[in-house]
């Protein structure tokens, strides 16, 4: 593949996923419990047609389909992220524990009736979570002081994952079942509660995040090649790493705090994405962000319909994705190893 | 590019000796100078302290006179290139993007390469016998081809100064003789060269002057026939050689001895 072919790459991916969320954001909002002709859903986002369809388009379709891309994209740009500062493609927010710390920030906060479900504080909640989360992580991986052992790091992520799951489930266990919503919600994750101000709300967060870290794109390229290497082509590995970290945390906490935990965004979509277009984090971290949208958009079409009108929480539908996804990469890493 | 300490010390935590203790050394610019000593000896450590990578407990190190505080991140990557002794490749990468990282300093956060930028990543892919590879993946290449593009990534950081830490210990003679070569006629140009090696014959090649550590301590500093000495090499690396001048070029040839029957 020749230099400019890569580049002219990029950008018909670019563009076939533009193309790609614009139509699952049609199919989204055409197929649920009741099903929409493309006209009345043109009608109905236009501002005319049925007043009852009007209603399910833009009260409940619209802001959910757009809730699954700004959480997908956030979870893609911040798994594309964790990689490359931790020069491994099995980072990812949900196995690093990442989510799970965010999660019981949020549950706590709302359990102890501090904040409402739909809150701007809520995200900053489970952002503690994550921070948490992170410096626990790293300090099991780092422990014998000398570099960070990513199986060690990995390990102790999914530990850690395990035991916010068990604090999600005790603090829900002994409060109100109300005021922190379904168990379900914050364990597999779900898009049921969206509405047009969890839509704002994850979109003050999210898309500002984002852009600050393709921001970084061109130092994280330098990170993801080593800290050393790094510092002397002239980055500031300190400051980088703090910053994209923390940034990195704050989108997937904002994430969390409007539909629950959802894993394997991070993993899939990077890694689907590096195979099409290689490691360049100036095409990566933008592309990673439209291919998550588009990914948990139609994992969450898939939730909704398959076992209609039952609803599969939609991080089955990621899990079963990304989990047969996580073990090909795992042995091959081994492999390598 | 003038390189100097004076009276460095490092120290590593939870370390009673000094990583590297009251080491002086002046690289003047247009010369290859070569750090030599045994494993654990402290030349990887003299080449982090001279370009900001560990913490100083005492002494100073000056780039062109300026001390090294002086020098803005990104200035400096625009002066001293470095390749350190290896890195690990988790993701796909060509080598031409690889080579073009080496841009960093020069470019701004949303800037993309500009002529001047492509000739330099040219060059240096040029200089480097790897513009064949350029758009091949560098997870498949051998290791003397990546040790070669990671040389044309600090070529193409343009820079006054290069640090290299034992870049041809895994290549074959004819790779390693034409990155040395490379070097030398890169310091013939003016540049200034600082090579930590093991290589005491191909250093005596090559080096206008070296530097023998030894626990942290500087153990003979000079040019290649004061420092290479029967005497200086026995007590440095605790193993009996022989030292004889080379007939063609005159600089000395270091043979280890096998072992006392």
């Amino acid at each position: 593949m020749s230099h400019t072919g890569r580049a002219s790459r990029r950008w018909s991916l670019a563009a076939a996923l533009c193309v790609l969320l614009a139509l699952t954001v049609l199919l989204g909002v055409r197929f649920g419990s009741v099903a929409l002709s493309t006209s009345d859903v043109l009608a109905a986002l236009g501002g005319g047609g049925d007043p009852a369809n009007r209603d399910i388009v833009l009260r409940l379709r619209l802001p959910r389909v757009l809730l699954a891309i700004l959480v997908g994209g956030g979870l893609g740009v911040a798994g594309a992220t964790f990689q490359a500062l931790l020069r491994n493609p099995l980072a990812e927010p949900y196995i690093l524990g990442i989510s799970g710390g965010a999660s019981v920030g949020a549950v706590l906060v709302l359990a102890l009736g501090l904040v409402a479900a739909g809150s701007w504080v809520l995200p900053l909640a489970a952002f503690a979570g994550a921070l948490v989360a992170i410096v626990l992580v790293f300090r099991v991986a780092t422990a014998s002081g000398r570099a960070m052992d990513v199986r060690v790091l990995l390990l102790a992520g999914v530990v850690v994952a395990a035991f916010f799951s068990a604090c999600v489930a005790f603090i829900l266990a002994v409060s109100p079942a109300r005021t922190v919503q379904s168990a379900v919600l914050w364990i597999m994750g779900s898009l049921a509660a969206a509405s047009w101000q969890a839509v704002w709300l994850t979109a003050g967060y999210t898309l500002p995040s984002t852009l600050l870290l393709i921001g970084l794109a061109r130092p994280l390229n330098l990170m993801a090649i080593g800290e050393e290497t790094a510092h002397y082509l002239g980055a500031d590995v300190e400051g980088v790493k703090r910053v994209s970290l923390v940034v990195a945390a704050l989108v997937t906490a904002s994430g969390v705090a409007v539909a629950g935990v959802i894993g394997f965004v991070g993993l899939v979509v990077p890694h689907a994405i590096r195979i099409l277009i290689g490691s360049d984090h100036r095409a990566l971290l933008p592309l990673s962000f439209l291919a998550g949208g588009v990914f948990l958009a139609l994992a969450d079409l898939v939730a909704r319909l398959v076992l209609a009108p039952t609803e599969i929480p939609i991080g089955v539908i990621t899990a079963f994705v990304g989990v047969p996804f996580f073990l090909v990469l795992l042995r091959r890493n081994v492999a390598v190893a | 590019m003038r390189i100097r300490a004076e009276g460095v010390v490092v120290r590593y935590p939870g370390l009673d000796a000094a990583a590297l203790d009251d080491v002086s050394v002046t690289v003047e610019p247009g010369t290859l100078y070569a750090v030599l000593g045994p494993n654990g000896s402290g030349k990887s450590t003299l080449m982090r302290a001279l370009l900001g990578g560990s913490q100083l407990a005492a002494g100073r190190v000056t780039l062109d006179g300026r001390s090294l505080d002086g020098w803005d991140r990104r200035e400096r990557a625009r002066s001293v290139g470095v390749v350190t002794q290896s890195e690990t490749i988790s993701f796909s990468l060509t080598t031409r993007e690889m080579v073009a990282m080496g841009r960093y300093p020069y470019l701004g956060a949303l800037a993309s390469e500009g002529d001047d930028d492509r000739a330099a990543i040219a060059r240096a892919l040029d200089a480097c016998d790897v513009a064949g590879l350029a758009d091949r993946d560098v997870t498949t290449l051998s290791g003397g081809e990546l040790q070669r593009t990671r040389i044309a990534r600090a070529l193409a950081q343009e820079p006054r100064a290069l640090v290299l830490d034992e870049p041809t210990s895994s290549l074959d003679i004819r790779h390693e003789m034409a990155i040395l070569e490379l070097l030398r006629a890169s310091a013939d140009a003016g540049m200034t060269v600082l090579l930590i090696t093991h290589g005491l014959d191909t250093a005596a090649q090559f080096a206008d002057r070296m530097l023998l550590l030894d626990h942290g301590r500087l153990a003979a500093e000079g040019t290649p026939s004061e420092v290479l000495r029967e005497d200086v090499l026995l007590q440095v690396y605790g193993w009996p050689v022989s030292v004889h001048a080379d007939p063609e070029s005159g600089t000395p040839r270091v043979t280890p001895r096998r072992a006392p029957k």
